[in-house]
């Protein structure tokens, strides 16, 4: 039946028959990303494998009139990914060619669809990788970190993805070629390269995109530290960052968390202590030796119970892959889980993590707290059964409450995950409508007809308005039984 | 101040009169024509917060740079995109609105690296807020960072929050014999390596090397380096332009262009900066042999100084970039009154 529709015939003039997917069983597998709770068959998916296909796609769509959604390879927890019943789900998959890796220049040119861990493997003989190392690495793609401004367990030190893409190409809905950034500085106008990453597919769609590549350091260790009292973790993380030093990698994990992790995989994690920190140095090892005596000092007198530092990479891999696997391991003790993404002030995670603790008595709902602690960034991992639409409907009320909760101590909804389809009500809470207002302007300014990815990231003044009017009857939605998380 | 600020915005868009919005002013000489009647922020000026543990300050636009730095210092933080003040009246606003990073942008990153949130005015008469004070943040496009060096036409930037950085422990500045292609080489080599390398620069044979870190990562790279010890104040007469280099009457070229590129075959003097991806020109030089040459190895050039500026301050845009900066400068200035044309003609 889709063979029919109009915008499968306009693909089939450039696109081969296996790059067009109409039917619904090639269609199923493209109904959500990560964020498995919203689901949406596509009217089509297109694969195209070369810029030239990508443009004519756009410009089909265009004059179409019908909405195109790209993907990468759908590892996203927003729902940034969720493809339009009515348009083309556009998948980078096939884009897969690292074109060019210039040791010197410290630069690697890469196609979309290049899975992020790639780029650091091929760059590793030339003692370069590249920066941002989100959980995901082994799966995500360097396209969808740069539609994500995607961060990672290394950023505080290192950066997220803005600051390490150098520059990307790409095309405009209408088939227009863009090049923003690239290998020199400071690309003349406007800092539209600032945009475009983390713009949610939303802007253009990119093809290629030049990473900064860095030295690899000499050498890294990372320190294991439990105390008794997750504010005492969050006071020592304080103390290091007053110290002068910025460690390479400042991950927090409480009770429960390493308690979920240690059966999944054996980090070695102390599960007697209500939170753990991992604090890493990296550099030469003069500068590693140094700074690790330096945290150390620090951390006791913050109060550390124990702290154990590891003694080759062996055992610093290890302890890092408790971390790395946190959401996975929560994915094994419960049906399903939900993950936060708000980043707040540092200093008032006490504050918060309380809050928290009071909304898992609220709502019957567990919580474990994974937190990248250097950074501010919180992932809240809530417990629930996607089966049991009262949980879920639980779920959704106790998320809104965590993620006002960090606007209202002057943070965001989101550091690193996106808004998506996900968080969008709660935009309405962080933004004001003439900002709203200006974001929808940005948009049009590249795509006017607004058909690249529509109805994400950034909400209607309508939807806002909707979205206020329910607050005010107590947190109660109506229609509980609609997912709508 | 910002509601006064904002009547008068009203007021110039509903006549359609051009403001010229201005710190300290020290960066006038900057950018294409200087148009419409002074909006002096200068008097906005204080620091908002500043929490040391939490590597970030916020700020009003009018507050002296100077001020800033010295209160940073305190606390043995700094701003690790060291930018030019280029005067002492500098101001918060007026750097960012600017743009400009100082030696250590090869390897701390530039000024919009170090963005958070912004406070701005647009040309509505409207207080809009984007981004925070919080380092990881991906609500609604990055807004604050397209504000950095869009040298006011967007809207008056009243308050801003930046990333901060520890003032490194160790730092120690060496000087090396090389002509210039080799000094190419050197600075492209160091950056791939695991070495503190945080500022180079090369002039007439000379190239100046600086190491920043701990003591003794410092101390190890020193030795790898070699080189005879340089006065640390090198680096501050490079960003503030006082070095002889920059004086005489020819106008000033910032070429932008890919850190490996060859030596540049231009008349006049070359100072390169930034591991070889930022080269001073001085010279008369016409301004299309300039721009060609950057072009030719993928960058831009910029006349950053000089007494005519008919050839355009900066590099034109594509067409299709052209009409985005155009749809973007109406999104946020609907009656065009900010800082006409400081830019190119359209914004």
């Amino acid at each position: 039946m889709g063979a029919a529709l109009p915008v499968v015939k306009a693909l089939r003039e450039f696109l081969p028959e296996r790059a067009i997917l109409h039917e619904e069983e090639d269609t199923r597998p493209y109904e959500c990303d990560g964020l498995t709770a919203y689901r949406q068959l596509p009217m089509v998916v297109a694969l195209p494998e070369t810029e030239e296909q990508v443009r004519r796609v756009l410009q089909a769509c265009s004059s179409l009139k019908i909405p195109v959604v790209p993907r990468g390879a759908g590892t996203g927890l927003s729902g940034g990914a969720l493809p339009p019943g009515d348009g083309v789900l556009l998948s980078m998959a096939k884009f897969m060619r690292v074109l060019r890796i210039d040791p010197l220049a410290r630069v690697a040119v890469v196609q979309p669809g290049v899975r992020n861990a790639v780029v650091s493997e091929l760059a590793a003989p030339f003692g370069l990788y590249y920066a941002p190392d989100p959980s995901s690495q082994i799966a995500c793609t360097i396209g969808g970190n740069v539609s994500e401004n995607s961060g990672g367990v290394h950023c505080l030190k290192y950066g997220l993805t803005l600051h390490n893409v150098l520059g990307v190409r790409g095309f405009t809905i209408d088939g227009e070629p863009l090049q923003l950034g690239g290998e020199a500085p400071d690309s003349p106008g406007y800092d539209l390269l600032a945009l475009a990453v983390g713009s949610e597919g939303m802007l253009f769609v990119v093809t290629e995109v030049t990473l900064k590549l860095l030295p690899t350091p000499q050498c890294a260790r990372v320190i294991m530290a439990s105390f008794d009292d997750v504010e005492k973790a969050g006071a020592a993380v304080a103390d290091v960052i007053a110290a002068g030093i910025v460690p390479a990698g400042l991950e927090m994990m409480d009770r429960p968390a390493t308690h979920a992790v240690e059966q999944f995989v054996r980090a070695g994690y102390d599960l007697e202590a209500a939170a753990i920190l991992l604090c890493e140095s990296d550099g030469t090892p003069e500068e590693v030796e140094d700074e690790i005596a330096r945290m150390q000092t620090l951390l006791t007198r913050a109060g550390a119970t124990r702290m154990t530092v590891s003694r080759d990479e062996a055992e610093r891999l290890r302890f890092w892959s408790g971390r790395k696997a946190a959401f996975p391991a929560v994915g094994r003790i419960s049906p399903d889980y939900y993950c936060m993404d708000g980043t707040i002030p540092r200093k008032r995670l006490g504050e918060v993590l309380r809050f928290i603790a009071a909304l898992e008595k609220k709502y019957g709902l567990r919580c474990p707290n994974v937190f990248h602690a250097g950074d501010g960034n919180l992932h809240p991992l809530i417990l629930f059964d996607a089966n049991n639409s009262d949980e879920l409907h639980r779920t959704e009320l106790f998320a809104a409450e965590v993620l006002e909760k960090c606007v209202e101590v002057g943070g965001t909804i989101t550091g690193e995950h996106g808004v998506g389809v996900e968080k969008i009500n709660q935009m309405c809470v962080q933004f004001r409508p003439p900002e709203l207002e200006l974001f929808h302007a940005v948009k049009r300014a590249f795509d006017p007809k607004g058909l690249l990815n529509p109805g994400k990231a950034v909400p209607t003044l309508a939807r806002c308005a909707e979205y206020g009017r329910m607050r005010v009857h107590g947190g109660q939605l109506p229609h509980p039984e609609l997912p709508r998380f | 101040m910002i509601e006064s600020f904002a009547e008068r915005i009203r007021e110039a868009a509903a006549r359609r009169r051009p403001l010229r919005l201005r710190g300290g002013g020290t960066k006038d000489f900057y950018g294409d024509a200087l148009r419409g009647d002074v909006l002096d922020v200068g008097g906005h000026a204080g620091i908002v917060a500043y929490e040391p543990t939490e590597l970030v300050v916020t700020a009003r636009g009018g507050t002296r740079m100077n001020d800033l730095e010295s209160a940073l210092s305190e606390n043995n933080q700094i701003l690790a995109f060291e930018p030019p003040h280029f005067g002492p009246d500098a101001t918060l606003g007026g750097c960012v609105a600017a743009g400009l990073s100082g030696p250590r942008r090869a390897s701390a990153g530039a000024l919009r690296d170090f963005v958070l949130g912004v406070k701005l005015i647009d040309g509505r008469g409207q207080a809009l807020s984007f981004g925070g004070q919080v380092m990881k943040n991906v609500a609604g496009y990055d807004v604050s960072r397209l504000v950095a060096g869009s040298l006011g036409t967007l809207g008056l930037i009243a308050e801003v929050s930046l990333k901060l950085a520890p003032k490194p422990h160790g730092e120690t500045t060496l000087r090396l014999e090389a002509q210039q292609a080799r000094a190419l080489e050197l600075m492209n080599r160091w950056a791939g390596q695991p070495l503190p390398v945080s500022a180079t620069a090369w002039h007439d044979g000379e190239l100046t090397v600086r190491l920043s870190g701990s003591a003794a990562g410092v101390t190890a790279a020193a030795a790898r380096i070699g080189g005879a010890a340089r006065d640390e104040q090198f680096w501050n007469s490079i960003r503030e332009q006082s070095d002889a280099f920059f004086s005489g009457p020819e106008p000033l070229w910032r070429l932008s262009v890919p850190s490996t590129s060859p030596p540049l075959e231009l008349q006049g003097r070359q100072l390169i900066e930034w591991g070889g991806a930022l080269r001073w020109l001085k010279s008369s030089e016409n301004p299309k042999a300039v721009r060609d040459a950057a072009k030719r190895c993928k960058g831009h050039a910029t006349l950053f100084r000089a007494a005519d500026k008919t050839a355009g301050c900066f590099s034109p845009l594509e067409p299709a970039l052209a009409r985005v900066h155009r749809e973007l400068k109406s999104a946020f200035d609907p009656a065009g009154i900010f800082n006409p044309g400081r830019m190119y003609p359209e914004a």
